[in-house]
């Protein structure tokens, strides 16, 4: 039988957070999908600590996952905050609109 | 045994309590109250000051291995309790007259300043990024402070979004060590490669470390992970750009320390590499990029490129001496930058904040004291002797060329070069151009007092560099036992 080890997990982890660098990196429409794909990559690294503490028969990896996990809730809740403010001074989230300043 | 732990974070302690009574009373006493939650977060940061400098710290590791405390890690805490306390004095009159007048401002500074020590003092991946985050997440909100403003709520999107990547990748890094090296704890981390002798070393374990690198050199805003600074400096309100010019990267560069130091010190092979050309990218940029810029918030930015280069030679060099160069370089930095922001905070015209190089014309005629003072950063920064920036640079170079890193000191001579045209540039601008619109007057005591402490230590540090000198080397040598 096919048996699902730690190397699978790695590979789905590695391709979660591509998914999530490249979302950050390509997306040119929303704002939204940005902090999407930070939650992706973070999610991805979750997988990656879980996997490993399994593999590895500690618990420390999961404890960590735990604490990554909280502070991703919150992260997401000031991204979430500034992106409100800043509709408001601009009225738009798209990316190609964040254009104040060069760069 | 817990009392123990809880006696060496002392400081770190009384500093959250206190944030956290200076909150409470910020929210009974409505915005009303700024001003006293501000100059009580001032008087928090000289007492934790005092906590740590006066009493005598033995080196000692607390709660199970999660943080150390050590003499590096109090002279760089002492670093970011300096900036982050001068720069909230230097924000109050600011935070009045544009309409920032919330309490929340001096709190957030206040917990930024204690995720920063908790960064300095980690002793574990979790603890790191644990105090990352503390001083990230405040970070962002005082970057958008003025919500009102387009341009700082624009600062703090970018600030967040790219901010949020760099601590993915370093999350992904830690995840893999953790998964090669069955620890988080960097002792423990140190010691797997001492038992396995340097060889064999896995490829999952360098892949992670790269990714921790990436993941830090975001924070100190080294090239090529440097893009957010220049647009987060410029649309930032002018303290707070003040505040990131000098307490995270002091901390984000402790933290860099320790984490290449320590647990990755056997890899200096692997780890060598990336610093030297994150080093020599930083240098070359700082120095380029600046050359054209016509705002002078955006030309500190490349400014604090070109010096973390600089800094980060010490780095690659991996010796003890390039260690305390680093401290010695961290130390004058700060101070350099501290005493020019508070020039560009002086900045103001018809009650309106400006910032182009071009409203420094002829300055030396309106306002020569401050011409003075500008003018001495300017040559300090740019490295002429026998300022203290030149100094700083000195100890940095003997560092490389003692660890054979001519490459490396060579570059640096050739950008300072570079650099030293747009620090004189601004100098030409206010001795010998004809005066535009001169600036608001009076500056107020605290800028005064800030541009005279902090010229006077710029401008006198070769009369008696030997406190200076001593204690950063005895820094560093914390961290090379034995």
């Amino acid at each position: 039988m096919f048996e699902i080890g730690l190397e699978h997990y790695l590979t789905v982890a590695a391709i979660l957070f591509t998914l999530g660098i490249f979302g950050i990196f390509l997306n040119r429409k929303n704002v939204i999908i940005i902090l999407m794909s930070i939650e992706l990559m973070l999610l991805a690294v979750n997988i990656n600590l879980v996997a490993f503490s399994t593999h590895l028969g500690d618990l420390l990896g999961q404890i960590f996952a735990m604490f990554v996990l909280t502070v991703a809730a919150a992260e997401a809740a000031i991204g979430l905050a500034i992106l409100v403010v800043y509709f408001r001074n601009r009225g738009s989230i798209a990316v190609e609109d964040i254009n104040m300043m060069k760069g | 045994m817990i009392s123990a732990d809880l006696m060496a974070v002392l400081p770190e302690l009384f500093l959250a309590c206190a944030a956290i009574g200076l909150l409470m009373l910020g929210v009974f006493r409505g915005n009303s109250a700024t001003q006293l939650v501000s100059t009580l977060s001032v008087v928090t940061l000289i007492v934790t000051f005092a906590l740590i400098a006066l009493p005598p710290r033995p080196e000692t590791v607390a709660f199970g291995g999660l943080l150390t405390m050590d003499g590096f890690g109090d002279f760089m805490k002492l670093l970011v309790l300096i900036g982050s306390g001068v720069s909230i004095v230097m924000a109050q009159r600011y935070i009045q007259r544009e309409d920032m007048n919330r309490f929340e401002f001096p709190v957030l500074m206040l917990f930024a300043t204690l995720g920063m020590m908790a960064m300095i003092s980690a002793n574990d991946l979790i603890s790191l990024y644990m105090g990352l985050e503390l001083q990230s997440l405040s970070l962002y909100v005082v970057a958008a402070f003025r919500r009102d403003n387009l341009r700082s709520s624009e600062a703090g999107l970018k600030y967040f979004v790219l901010g949020a990547l760099s601590s993915g990748m370093l999350l992904y890094g830690s995840s893999m060590i953790y998964g090669f090296t069955g620890t988080t704890n960097f002792d423990g981390i140190a010691q797997t490669f001492a038992a396995s002798a340097g060889n064999d070393i896995p490829i999952g374990l360098i892949v992670g470390l790269v990714f921790l690198c990436a993941g830090l050199a975001f924070k100190v805003s080294a090239v090529p992970f440097h893009m957010w600074t220049p647009d987060v400096y410029e649309g930032a309100p002018t303290p707070v750009t003040a505040f990131f010019a000098t307490a995270p990267k002091i901390a984000a560069m402790a933290l860099f320390i320790r984490v290449l130091m320590e647990p990755f010190g056997g890899l200096i092979d692997q780890w060598q590499q990336i610093v030297f050309f994150v080093s020599a990218a930083s240098m070359i940029l700082g120095a380029f990029a600046a050359i054209n810029q016509s705002n002078i918030k955006r030309l500190m930015a490349y400014s604090s490129i070109g010096h973390i280069g600089y800094a980060l030679i010490g780095l690659a060099s991996g010796t003890e001496q390039g260690i305390s160069g680093i401290v010695i370089y961290l130390t004058i930095y700060v101070f350099m930058n501290l005493g020019t922001f508070a020039c560009i905070l002086c900045m103001r015209q018809k009650d309106r904040m400006v910032e182009g190089i071009d409203d420094l014309k002829g300055l030396s005629k309106t306002q020569p004291m401050m011409a003075l003072a500008l003018a001495i950063f300017m040559f300090s920064m740019a490295g002429i002797p026998p300022l203290a920036g030149f100094f700083g640079k000195l100890y940095i170079f003997l560092a490389a060329i003692e660890a054979q890193l001519y490459i490396l000191a060579v570059l640096g001579v050739l950008t300072s070069v570079v650099g030293a045209f747009y620090y004189l540039r601004i100098i030409k601008l206010m001795y010998f151009d004809e005066p535009a619109e001169s600036f608001d007057r009076p500056i107020g005591r605290e800028m005064t007092a800030v541009l005279i402490i902090t010229g006077v230590f710029t401008l006198l540090f070769f009369v008696a560099p030997g406190p200076v000198v001593d204690s950063a080397a005895a820094a560093a040598a914390t961290l090379f036992p034995g």
